[in-house]
C-alpha cells in the first residue's frame, strides 16, 4: 500500500538538506528575539547599551531579578502587578469554564423557549470586534460605579462568547444515549450535566482553559479601560507604564526586559505543558480569534 | 415520576431534531420534563445573558447613543445635559476641515499601509512556513513548528517590550545592519515614509521635497503626498513585529488543512505521474484554498484593530504616522474627553470590520459552492481511476 515514490527516491539528498538548514535558520530568526531578551536579563545597564546583540553576559548579574522582588529604593512594584495577574487569572478561568459549559451545555441540549434567540445572539455578539468596545465598556463600568475595582476587571471577563460556542460545539457532539441513560437512572438535569457530561468533555474543558489562562494573562485592553490606580495594575498594563517611561527613568532595558519575561513565563509553561493541544491536536480550530 | 417524565423524553426524541432546531416545541407539547428543562435552561444560561449583556450588549447601544452626543464625560449622558448633535461627530470625520478629520484621515491612511503590508506578509509567511514544516521527511518537524508558534502565545505587551529593545537605535537590529554596511534608521522616531525612503534611495525622486503636484493637491484633508508616501519607518517596526507574532498562528490553520488532504490521494495522484509542481497545483492548493480565505479574512478584521502595540510602542508618534483609528479613538475619548468623538470612531471601525466580515461570508459562500464542485469532480475522478485499475488488473489476469 505505503509504496515509496520512485520520484522522491531519485532525487540527492543535498536539496533537502539545505532546505531544512533554511528552515532551521528561521527558526532561530523566530527564537533569537526570546534569546537575547533572557541574555539581556543577567546583564548591566551599560552593558545592555553597550552591546545589544552579545549573548553572553559579562559580568553576569541578578540585579534585574532582586530588584524586581526585593524592593529597594527605585522599586517596581512587580509583585503586587504579578499578585493582581494570578488573582484575575485564576478567578477568571475557573468562571469561564463554568459558566462558558453551563451556556454551552444548555445551548446545545435543553430546549427551552428563547435557545434559537440566544444562539442567534451569540453568535451576532462574537462579531463584536474586542476594539470598538473599548470606550463603550469603559461608559458601562463607570455607569455601574465599579471604574477601578476588581469587579470590572473579573466579571466582565467570566464570560466569552467564543468559549460558549466551543463548549456548545462539543456538546452537540456527544451521543444523545448517554444523557438518556443518565435520566432513566435517574439524574435530575444539572446531575446529567454535571456528572455525567462534563467529565466527558475534558478535552474541551482543557482547551478552554488554556485558552482563557493565556487570553486573560495577557488581556491589556479591557484593564486599560476599567482601572487607573496602581494598586489594580496587572502585568501587562503595569508593564506599559513602567516601558513607556511613567515609572522607570533613563533606560533600564535589563530591568524591562526581566519584567517582560517574567510575565511570559506563566503563559510559556502552560504552552509547553498543554503543545499538544496547540501545536498538533484538532483543537487548531479553536485557536482562531 | 422520574422514570416516566425519562421515558416522556426519549419518546419525544426523535421530533427534537437538529441541535440547532429553532422550533419551541417543549412548552407546545407541555410535558413536565421539557418545563423542568425550560427552567434548568434559563438557569443554566443566566450568567451568560447577564454578563453578555451588561458588558456586550449594553455598551454598544449606550456607545451609539453618546456618538450622537457632544459629551464630555462629566455630565449625565442621559438626562439631556450633553448636547444632542444627532449624526455630526459622523460627519465631521470625513466632511468638516479640521484636525479631527486631518487626525482621522491619517489614521485610516496608516491603518490601510499596515493592512496592506501586513495581511500579504502574514499570509505568505505561514503558508510557506507550514509547507515546509508539512514534508514528511523533515526532521525536528515539532522543533520547528513550536519555534515558530510561540511567539503567538506571548503577551504584545511583553514581546512589544522586547522589541523596543531590539529597534533602539543603537540596538541589536542596527548592530546587525552595520555588521553588512548598512547604517539602521532610528526605527521609532523615523516618520519618513517607506515608499518615498526607497524611490529616494534609488535616485528616483527627493525624499525631503515632494512634488508640488502631489503636496498641493489632496483628497479627504490629507495631501496626496500624505497619501501615498507609504508607512512611515516606524509604522515598519509594528509591521515587523505583527508579522513575527501572528504568522505561527496562520501557518497551524494552514498546517491542519494540509494534514486533512487524504494520504492516499497524494499517492494516487504521484502514481498518476503528476510530478511535484502539479501535485502542488491539482491538490493541495485547491485544499488549502478555503483556509487561505479565512487567514485573509481573519487578517483583515484583525488588522483594524491594532492597538496594543501602538499603545506600548510609539503611541502614534512620530508625526501621527502611527496613529490608528483605534488609538485614536481611545486618546480622543480618555485624553481630550471627546467621548461622542470617539464613540463615533469606534462605530466607523465597526462598520470597516463588518464590511470585512460581509466579504469574507461573501467570499465563503462561493468557496462553498467550489468546494463542493472540487469534491465532486475528485470522487469522479477517483471512481475512473479504480475502475482503469481494475479493468488494467482483470486484462492482466485474463493475459
Amino acid at each position: 500500500m505505503n509504496t515509496p515514490t520512485p520520484l522522491r527516491r531519485k532525487r540527492s539528498r543535498t536539496p533537502r538538506l539545505l532546505g531544512t538548514l533554511l528552515l532551521a535558520v528561521v527558526a532561530l530568526v523566530f527564537l533569537l528575539p526570546f534569546v537575547i531578551q533572557l541574555a539581556t536579563t543577567f546583564k548591566t545597564d551599560p552593558q545592555a547599551a553597550a552591546s545589544p546583540l552579545s549573548l553572553i553576559p559579562h559580568p553576569f548579574t541578578l540585579a534585574s531579578y532582586r530588584q524586581l522582588f526585593g524592593g529597594g529604593s527605585d522599586a517596581v512594584p512587580f509583585p503586587t502587578w504579578l499578585g493582581n495577574s494570578v488573582l484575575v487569572t485564576v478567578v477568571v478561568t475557573v468562571g469561564r469554564v463554568f459558566f462558558d459549559s453551563l451556556a454551552g451545555y444548555a445551548l446545545a441540549r435543553l430546549r427551552f423557549p428563547g435557545r434559537g434567540l440566544l444562539t442567534v445572539g451569540l453568535i451576532s455578539v462574537m462579531a463584536v470586534p474586542g476594539v470598538v468596545l473599548m470606550i463603550p465598556k469603559f461608559l458601562v463600568v463607570q455607569y455601574l460605579g465599579i471604574y477601578d475595582t476588581y469587579t470590572a476587571m473579573i466579571v466582565p471577563l467570566l464570560v466569552d462568547a467564543v468559549g460558549v460556542f466551543i463548549m456548545k460545539q462539543f456538546f452537540e457532539s456527544v451521543p444523545q444515549e448517554i444523557e438518556e441513560a443518565a435520566r432513566v437512572d435517574g439524574a435530575g438535569v444539572f446531575r446529567t450535566y454535571w456528572s455525567v457530561i462534563l467529565p466527558m468533555a475534558k478535552p474541551a474543558l482543557i482547551t478552554l482553559t488554556v485558552l482563557s489562562f493565556q487570553g486573560t494573562w495577557n488581556e491589556f485592553t479591557h484593564f486599560v479601560v476599567t482601572t487607573q490606580s496602581a494598586d489594580h495594575a496587572t502585568l501587562t498594563t503595569g508593564l506599559v507604564q513602567f516601558v513607556s517611561g511613567g515609572l522607570g527613568s533613563g533606560t533600564q532595558y535589563p530591568l524591562k526586559l526581566t519584567a517582560a519575561l517574567l510575565a511570559t513565563v506563566p503563559v510559556a509553561v502552560v504552552f509547553f505543558v498543554f503543545q499538544r493541544h496547540f501545536v498538533r491536536g484538532g483543537s487548531t480550530g479553536a485557536l482562531k480569534e | 415520576m422520574r422514570t416516566a417524565t425519562a421515558a416522556t423524553a426519549a419518546v419525544v426524541e426523535p421530533g427534537r431534531g437538529g441541535a440547532t432546531s429553532t422550533r419551541r416545541g417543549p412548552t407546545r407539547r407541555g410535558s413536565s420534563a421539557a418545563r423542568g428543562q425550560g427552567l434548568w435552561g434559563w438557569l443554566f444560561v443566566s450568567p451568560m445573558v447577564v454578563i453578555l449583556g451588561l458588558f456586550l450588549a449594553l455598551p454598544v447601544v449606550m456607545a451609539l447613543w453618546v456618538s450622537l452626543l457632544n459629551w464630555d464625560g462629566q455630565s449625565n449622558p442621559f438626562s439631556g445635559a450633553a448636547d444632542f448633535v444627532g449624526l455630526r461627530n459622523y460627519q465631521d470625520l470625513f466632511t468638516h476641515d479640521g484636525l479631527t478629520r486631518t487626525l482621522f484621515m491619517t489614521s485610516l491612511r496608516n491603518n490601510l499601509y499596515y493592512v496592506l503590508l501586513v495581511v500579504p506578509l502574514q499570509t505568505g509567511l505561514a503558508l510557506a512556513l507550514a509547507l515546509a514544516v508539512n514534508r514528511r521527511r523533515l526532521k525536528g518537524k515539532g522543533l520547528f513548528r513550536t519555534a515558530f508558534y510561540f511567539p503567538s502565545v506571548t503577551s504584545s505587551i511583553a514581546v512589544s517590550t522586547v522589541f523596543l529593545f531590539l529597534f533602539q537605535s543603537s540596538g541589536a537590529v542596527n548592530s546587525l545592519l552595520k555588521w553588512v554596511g548598512i547604517k539602521g534608521p532610528n526605527w521609532f522616531t523615523d516618520a519618513r515614509g517607506l515608499v518615498w525612503v526607497v524611490l529616494g534611495g534609488l535616485g528616483l525622486v527627493d525624499p525631503a521635497a515632494p512634488p508640488a503636484a502631489l503636496a498641493d493637491h489632496g483628497a479627504l484633508g490629507l495631501s496626496w503626498w500624505d497619501w501615498l508616501s507609504g508607512p512611515s519607518i516606524a509604522m515598519c517596526t509594528i509591521i515587523f513585529l505583527v508579522v513575527w507574532t501572528t504568522s505561527g498562528t496562520f501557518m497551524l490553520m494552514f498546517l491542519a488543512a494540509l494534514q486533512d488532504i487524504p494520504e492516499a490521494q497524494l499517492e494516487s495522484a504521484r502514481l498518476d505521474g503528476a510530478n511535484g509542481r502539479q501535485v502542488l497545483r491539482h491538490v493541495i492548493v485547491p485544499a488549502l484554498r478555503p483556509v487561505l480565505f479565512l487567514v485573509i479574512t481573519l487578517g483583515l478584521i484583525g488588522t483594524w484593530q491594532v492597538f496594543d502595540q501602538v499603545y506600548v510602542m510609539s503611541q502614534g508618534a512620530p508625526a501621527n504616522t502611527t496613529l490608528t483609528p483605534a488609538f485614536l479613538s481611545y486618546g480622543v475619548s480618555f485624553k481630550d474627553a471627546q467621548y461622542g468623538t470617539g464613540a463615533a470612531i469606534s462605530f466607523v471601525l465597526l462598520a470597516i470590520i463588518l464590511l470585512m466580515t460581509g466579504l469574507q461570508r461573501l467570499l465563503l459562500r462561493e468557496r462553498d459552492a467550489g468546494g463542493a464542485r472540487v469534491a465532486l469532480t475528485r470522487r469522479v475522478r477517483a471512481r475512473v481511476r479504480t475502475q482503469r485499475q481494475a479493468q488494467d488488473q482483470a486484462g492482466r489476469a485474463g493475459r
